[in-house]
């Protein structure tokens, strides 16, 4: 048996322990805003955070998570306010948006340890997550302004 | 009275020097000590030269500030990074893909519970060093991660990451030598003495 806690929620998994944790999330606990893209660690759209790291949850064995806390996009934030999310919804960041779960996800790792990315510190953070509509330059104009609102924010 | 806590003020102090000075008795090297011999030191040398330009040692240890890939040694996919600590940075660090043990399938992820580069104080590079500027890398301390001989030669022959090399997962090629052979060249290359090649030496 083996005990995920997913977005404050404990879920006790009796599967294989080299079941990825993607299927779990998506197929037994039945959160599927995450997205299978690659399944080789090639694309992003699985992201989710394993102790707040954007790991790909598409070649992260379920044992690996034994104990351990995720947070998927349905956890990012209570009421889809998370500056990402608003940031993302003011520039319209997706087209096709299956790849987008996955972007927020990484994105939230960059804002949380760097809260003024460069350029170049989003291309470091954010090369990993593919999109196939090639929305890059709204990530980054998003990203940026997320950085913005978090700041303002701090500030209140 | 005054006199006695003088003197024994200045019996403590004495003796806190004499603590702080104390050499530490010579330890026994850890490895054998063979006759010094630059010829047969060299030539082990170069063959541990081989196994760490091989790409399952120096895609990892490359020049810049991304890992390599493949037996071409091309630049990680991804634009991944080194970052301070040698693991990655933001949303690409090296475990996010690279789990404790290697994802089976061709082009998957290897992995080690160790993964990642040598820390940017750190850098240990290997690519692009001639023979030379290699073993005088190594020997230094302040260059190869603060290791004496022994500990030099504890890591190549024992460290899981290094290890790694010859279990590199599917798909991927051998470094040229087994790893045993490669301890025991790394032990002779030390106990014979620890020389460098010479400038020409390719």
């Amino acid at each position: 048996m083996i005990t995920i806690t997913v977005n404050g929620q404990r879920h006790d998994i009796n599967g294989d322990p080299n079941m990825p944790l993607l299927w779990a999330i998506r197929d037994i606990i039945g959160l599927t805003g995450t997205k299978y893209g690659c399944g080789a660690a090639q694309c992003g759209a699985c992201t989710v955070h394993l102790n707040g790291e954007a790991v790909r949850s598409c070649i992260t064995k379920i044992s690996r998570a034994d104990g351990q806390h995720v947070v998927t996009i349905e956890g990012l934030s209570a009421n889809n306010d998370h500056p990402l999310q608003q940031a993302w919804n003011e520039v319209n960041v997706p087209q096709c948006g299956y790849c987008q779960s996955g972007q927020l996800m990484s994105a939230a790792v960059l804002l949380r340890e760097n809260p003024n990315p460069t350029d170049q510190d989003i291309d470091d953070a954010m090369s990993g997550n593919i999109c196939r509509c090639g929305t890059y330059q709204r990530i980054r104009a998003a990203i940026h302004k997320a950085a913005d609102m978090q700041r303002e924010g701090a500030k209140i | 009275m005054r006199k006695l806590i003088v003197i024994t003020g200045i019996l403590f102090i004495g003796g806190l020097i004499t603590v702080a000075f104390r050499t530490e008795p010579a330890k026994p090297a850890s490895y054998p000590i063979l006759a010094k011999d630059s010829i047969g030191s060299v030539k082990a040398f170069m063959s541990v030269y081989k196994v760490l330009m091989s790409s399952r040692c120096m895609n990892c240890h490359p020049a810049g500030e991304s890992p390599l890939q493949g037996d071409d040694n091309h630049i990680h996919t991804m634009n991944v990074k080194r970052g301070v600590d040698g693991k990655g940075l933001y949303a690409a660090r090296c475990s996010n893909c690279h789990q404790a043990e290697n994802t089976t399938g061709l082009h998957m992820p290897p992995g080690n519970p160790k993964w990642g580069l040598p820390p940017s104080n750190m850098r240990m590079v290997f690519q692009g060093r001639t023979p030379r500027q290699l073993a005088l890398q190594l020997l230094d301390p302040k260059q190869n991660g603060g290791r004496t001989k022994a500990q030099l030669i504890d890591h190549m022959a024992k460290d899981d990451l290094v290890g790694w090399a010859w279990h590199p997962g599917d798909g991927r090629t051998l470094p040229p030598m087994s790893r045993p052979a490669f301890a025991a060249q790394v032990r002779l290359w030390i106990a014979k003495g620890a020389f460098a090649p010479s400038a020409k030496a390719k």
